[in-house]
């Protein structure tokens, strides 16, 4: 029963100490895995034909569907954020459904998540700055500038908040998973958990993935406000 | 007292499922929102997909609570820092 992130090597750079964990050795190995697939259904694409079928009407069902996505929840006018939100998503929902497979998820550690919402925090202050500019800034001081400190630290909960639910809902189906393998009779253990994996891993996680992309993209969308009519 | 640390452990576990019962009011809040939801889907069904979204985002929203109160519970349990300052101040 070991719930800990061990650790594998210890590299030295520069003085520093680097220590390569378990969830950065299975980070690299879902990411060989989206390069690997992304290249091969690159390939496999490479002379589209009108009549989509097989594999192209497939990839066309989830562009379309994350476009639907998107388009609840953000201005047309910042489509371009799309692109990095389903990197996230497919990331996100790979490292998800690796616990099936045995690995230690990447997302049950906060270190993976927190990176992820960071990036969110970011992208909402630039794309906030780039469309409304001053309005923007001015919304830290409203309704009167007492209340900066206030709007602050609003503004730095986001991330937090948005770590700490994928993280927790990993966390939890991944320690409930390893308490049923490990404390459970052995005829529990054959194919009672099949189904604790089809809610902990592939339900909650998917629906955390949706969950995650959705509310970045709310407070994205919430940040630019409505840029339709300068659109490109 | 007998052994200061057996103490601590065991209050720490008391306090884990103290921390577990906010379930109990994050559970009524996401079955409101479900209900208002469902019900707002039966009043007008063509806008089903804009309501599923919406309910989607806020039962997220008020599930962080309940995320927190777990959290707390696995610190208390696995990462104890009670222990940690005790086991230094012996």
């Amino acid at each position: 029963m070991d719930f800990n992130i061990d650790n594998l090597w210890v590299l030295q750079v520069g003085g520093q100490e680097v220590w390569i964990t378990r969830t950065i050795l299975n980070t690299w190995i879902i990411m060989a895995f989206l390069i690997v697939a992304a290249i091969v259904i690159n390939v496999l694409l490479r002379n589209p034909s009108s009549t989509p079928k097989g594999l192209q009407n497939a990839m066309e069902m989830i562009v379309e569907v994350f476009d639907g996505m998107l388009k609840t929840a953000i201005d047309p006018g910042i489509m371009y954020v799309g692109n990095w939100y389903f990197s996230v998503f497919a990331f996100i929902l790979v490292s998800n459904f690796s616990g099936v497979l045995g690995f230690r998820p990447p997302t049950a550690d906060w270190a993976t998540t927190f990176a992820l919402a960071m990036a969110t925090l970011i992208l909402i202050q630039v794309v906030g700055i780039r469309h409304r500019k001053g309005e923007y800034i001015k919304e830290f001081f409203s309704p009167n500038f007492v209340f900066f400190p206030l709007n602050l630290i609003g503004e730095l909960a986001r991330p937090i908040s948005l770590s700490f639910r994928l993280f927790g809902n990993i966390l939890g189906g991944m320690i409930l998973m390893t308490l049923v393998y490990s404390l459970a009779p052995i005829f529990v253990r054959i194919f009672f958990p099949v189904f604790l994996h089809a809610i902990f891993d592939i339900f909650f996680g998917a629906l955390q993935t949706y969950i995650f992309c959705v509310i970045s993209l709310t407070f994205v969308g919430a940040a630019a406000g409505v840029v339709s009519g300068n659109a490109e | 007292m007998q052994d200061p640390l057996a103490f601590i452990i065991a209050v720490s576990h008391i306090a884990s499922a103290i921390a577990l019962l906010n379930g109990f009011l994050v559970a009524i809040g996401q079955a409101r929102i479900a209900s208002a939801a469902i019900e707002s889907m039966a009043r007008q069904p063509e806008a089903s997909d804009s309501i599923r979204g919406a309910m989607f985002i806020s039962l997220g929203m008020a599930e962080t609570g309940g995320i927190y109160g777990l959290l707390i519970s696995f610190v208390m349990l696995f990462a104890n820092p009670l222990v940690q300052i005790y086991l230094q101040n012996r």
